[in-house]
């Protein structure tokens, strides 16, 4: 049998790709159109499918919706993934997402396509299960299982999205890969190499920094540092509101009013944006209302000056990552850069001044294309997964938790359980009792973040310790156990020691999804697919064939079959026959042709049959009642009409 | 987030059934993941509780054990095996985070001769009891610290001020190194005493260890007190 293909899947906020291990180097898959790239975009089309279905599109052909129809598309649904109502008021002032009015505190946000609503992993998984179908087209096979990549920075609940996300679209998700980690792992995959490297990730919506000791194929994670919320997305952001100001106030043109001008103002400026890291100037163009143009040269060094505070910002954590690690920059062998945004010549800029790097000759690598290296190191975890082949023999990667775990603790101050960068798997003890004689229940409160006070950090669950036996309060002696996986999620068991008693933990995720919520949004794998069209297909010829077979079955005792003449009975007969084998087999054309045969074989008995159920019907009737019975047997759908194909 | 259910021990390899001795995360037989036991951290590694540890031939021995252990080797294995693996992964890196750092493992080796230590950390409000020798030129230092930050939140800058601070600074830095001096000689006193099996030796060792840490956390509290005020 051959080996089961497992894929590796860069799922970005702005670009997603999909790679595998082709011999010993990881390569991305295109699209049906050609692109390495998968815009991560994600649009519903106006009118719905086949069976009622709603139809989403992702990619190139969902972006043109962005300007077409905006209120049906959304982009970089990543910065909503595992995140809340009162997380994301500051990118709701940003972004175009038009959210439920009716999210309650503490729940998962549902976004507004059109008439319906769907929450960000369901987003997500449209475009994990378009990368997933690109991987199928390109092999010829399904495709089940895959590693998925997320921000380093990213906190528990984040992850859980992805992971659902995941299950979603059909896909068993064997790890969660750090992005700059995945990175360091594509471009360790050549040159074997020992030392420190740091890796800088600035993509479209996140930041991440990591410091990695290379040995003997060991890649260990010393610490990473990050902001969830900046990347090149921000840049865009910052250069559209300035437009918008401008348009407004020397143009008269209120954009705000104009949803579809807002998307093509983003792209104009995106655009601009990418040509400023070749040239010394760009120019944002935009058609208005009434004939009028906004035309905007930005000289390179405006655009410098613009966006400095923006990557500025980047600095603090790569400090504090160096910090953590306990080296200083010149102990860092090399710097690898990573994500869309590090083409810009400012961003190289300050990450040689942060690491020294021209001060001791060296340059940051580049030599992997920055947008695709995340899934490429993906597909090389893919295949250490699977078992590992020759090129990845050795290699072994040892990351760790970006965020401190801890407890509520008495007057709100949390008590750290588990440090940050404690490599995982990583797990952690802590003890509880009452404080009630014969308290059955305890709460426990569970936090990630590195803030002092509970309400500061990021509430993950809620946890309720039940069917503790009843004992003098302080007397129970429950032990928690807290274990962070290998993908950064954290599991919790509990166990009450005096009794030896399995405790029962009720847990209440913070903006999570319920195991059932993520069954029942399990995509429906039927439409539009091709592999599973011509299966579902297969399914309905059977079912019809299969109720052809049973009328058959039961004709002879019914009067009209004593009408038909013995060559009849001996054609239906031979033909029912060839049916029931055609059934068992896979071939859908045969399966027509035999209940096509069988069809033509009874259509006479089945006029036999509804004139004498006319006739009958008639016999000792009312009219009014005839016509009722006429309604049930006659014109209800017959099982011997023919059958129609599409 | 997710539940388990965690696993009991057995007494023989679940694969080749030989024996199992020890506290080994891996069978020594046919080398197969094992059910987790309560190992303690210097167990894991093969280590007599002794504080003082070659560095190199621990991480040596913590790659060797990842590259059996770690859940990317078993994506294919049985549900068993996987948890298994997870759960002494998990203990593995535990003890080593701990072992590797000399204060966290000198802590662990005490706690586990049954010394308890008030939950230092925790709470930076409640700092140890203060060390009779410091009493009085901790009291300045905190009076100056004061005086400093409502200098910083009032935007201005005492030069005296700060010069007094980096003193201070350097001073108890100094006593800082001094006790990791005294506590690596204490080391030596524990592991010899170890070897010889000698009770009273040990003990000794081990009530001068705990009122080290103790001095030591309320140094290293004002350390980075001072380091922080002066915004180093």
């Amino acid at each position: 049998m051959a080996e089961e293909r497992v894929i590796g899947i860069d799922l970005g906020t702005t670009n997603s790709l999909v790679a595998f291990m082709q011999g010993d180097a990881p390569v991305v898959i295109p699209g049906m159109d050609g692109d390495n790239l998968v815009p991560s975009v994600v649009a519903l089309d106006l009118l719905p499918g086949e069976g009622g279905r709603p139809t989403l599109t992702v990619g190139n052909t969902a972006r043109k919706s962005l300007i077409t129809t905006p209120d049906r598309a959304i982009y970089s649904v990543k910065r909503l993934m595992g995140r809340g109502l009162e997380d994301v008021q500051g990118e709701l002032k940003l972004f175009p997402f038009r959210l439920a009015d009716d999210i309650g505190p503490g729940e998962v946000i549902r976004i507004r396509l059109g008439e319906m609503e769907f929450t960000p992993p369901e987003i997500s998984a449209y475009i994990l299960r378009q990368l997933k179908r690109n991987a199928e087209r390109y092999f010829g096979t399904e495709v089940k299982k895959a590693v998925i990549t997320v921000p380093a920075y990213f906190n528990d609940a984040q992850r859980q999205a992805t992971k659902d996300a995941g299950r979603m679209a059909g896909l068993e998700v064997l790890r969660l890969v750090n992005e700059p980690t995945a990175a360091a792992l594509a471009y360790g995959l050549d040159r074997k190499k020992e030392g420190t490297i740091a890796v800088y990730d600035l993509g479209g919506g996140t930041f991440d920094v990591s410091i990695l000791k290379l040995k003997d194929g060991i890649f260990e994670v010393i610490a990473t540092n990050g902001d969830t919320h900046l990347g090149g997305d921000d840049i865009d952001n910052l250069l559209s509101a300035i437009a918008i100001d401008e348009i407004t106030n020397e143009l008269g043109v209120n954009l705000r009013e104009h949803p579809d001008l807002v998307q093509q103002l983003r792209k104009s400026v995106i655009e601009a944006k990418i040509a400023l890291s070749s040239t010394e100037s760009a120019t944002i163009d935009l058609e208005l209302p009434e004939g009028k143009l906004y035309q905007r040269a930005i000289p390179r060094d405006v655009f410098e000056e613009l966006i400095a505070s923006v990557i500025a910002r980047t600095k603090g954590p790569c400090l504090q990552a160096i910090k953590d690690a306990d080296v200083t920059p010149e102990q860092i062998d090399e710097v690898v850069l990573v994500g869309g945004s590090t083409r810009i010549p400012a961003v190289r800029t300050l990450v040689d001044h942060i690491f020294a790097l021209s001060a001791r000759g060296k340059k940051a690598h580049t030599e992997l294309n920055p947008d695709e290296v995340v899934a490429l190191g993906a597909a090389v975890q893919a295949n250490i997964l699977s078992g590992g082949s020759e090129a990845t023999e050795n290699m072994l990667l040892l990351d760790v938790t970006p965020l401190s775990l801890g407890i509520e603790a008495l007057g709100g101050v949390v008590s750290k359980i588990i440090q940050r960068n404690s490599t995982i798997p990583a797990s952690a003890t802590d003890h509880y009792t009452t404080g009630v004689d014969g308290q059955t229940n305890v709460a426990i409160h569970v936090l990630q973040g590195e803030r002092e006070m509970a309400k500061d950090c990021r509430s993950l669950a809620r946890f309720d310790l039940k069917g503790i036996p009843p004992m003098a309060a302080g007397l129970p002696r429950i032990e928690v156990k807290f274990l962070i996986d290998a993908n950064g999620i954290l599991h919790v068991s509990a166990r009450e020691q005096r009794s030896g008693k399995q405790a029962e933990i009720e847990v209440k995720p913070t903006y999570g999804l319920t195991d059932d919520q993520v069954e029942m949004m399990i995509l429906d794998s039927f439409d539009n697919a091709e592999a599973d069209l011509q299966a579902r297909q297969l399914v309905e010829a059977r079912v019809e064939a299969e109720t052809i077979l049973t009328a058959v079955e039961k004709a002879p005792s019914n009067p009209a079959w004593k009408l038909l003449t013995a060559d009849e009975v001996v054609r239906i007969e031979l033909t029912r026959q060839h049916l029931a084998t055609a059934k068992a087999g896979d071939d859908l054309a045969e399966i027509h042709k035999a209940t096509t045969e069988l069809d033509e074989a009874t259509r006479r008995f089945a006029e036999l049959m509804m004139d004498d159920a006319v006739s009958s019907a008639l016999t000792g009737s009312t009219m009014e009642n005839a016509s009722e019975k006429l309604g049930e047997e006659v014109t209800a759908p017959h099982p011997m009409a023919p059958a129609e194909f599409k | 987030m997710t539940m388990q259910v965690l696993e009991t021990k057995g007494a023989e390899c679940w694969a080749c059934h030989s024996a199992r001795t020890g506290v080994k995360l891996l069978c020594g037989e046919c080398g197969k993941v094992q059910a987790t036991t309560s190992a303690n951290y210097f167990e894991v590694f093969g280590l007599s509780l002794q504080l003082h540890i070659d560095l190199s031939k621990l991480e040596q021995e913590f790659y060797r054990l990842s590259r059996r252990l770690h859940p990317d080797l078993f994506a294919r294995a049985s549900t068993n095996e996987q948890q298994w693996s997870l759960e002494n992964t998990s203990l593995l890196n535990d003890a080593y985070r701990t072992l590797k750092d000399p204060i966290r493992r000198t802590m662990y080796l005490l706690k586990l001769e049954g010394a308890e230590f008030a939950e230092e950390d925790r709470d930076r409000s409640n700092p140890s009891r203060v060390p009779v020798d410091l009493l009085e030129e901790a009291f300045e230092l905190n009076m100056q610290l004061e005086e400093m930050r409502m200098a910083t939140k009032a935007g201005e800058d005492d030069p005296q001020l700060r010069s007094d601070l980096e003193q201070a600074r350097t001073q108890f830095e100094g006593l800082l190194n001094e006790a990791d001096q005294r506590l690596e000689k204490l080391w030596s006193d524990w592991d010899s005493a170890l070897a010889s099996k000698q009770d009273e030796g040990k003990a000794a060792a081990k009530k001068s260890m705990i009122a080290l840490l103790d001095r030591r956390r309320y140094l290293q509290n004002l350390v980075r007190d001072v380091r922080e005020a002066l915004g180093a």
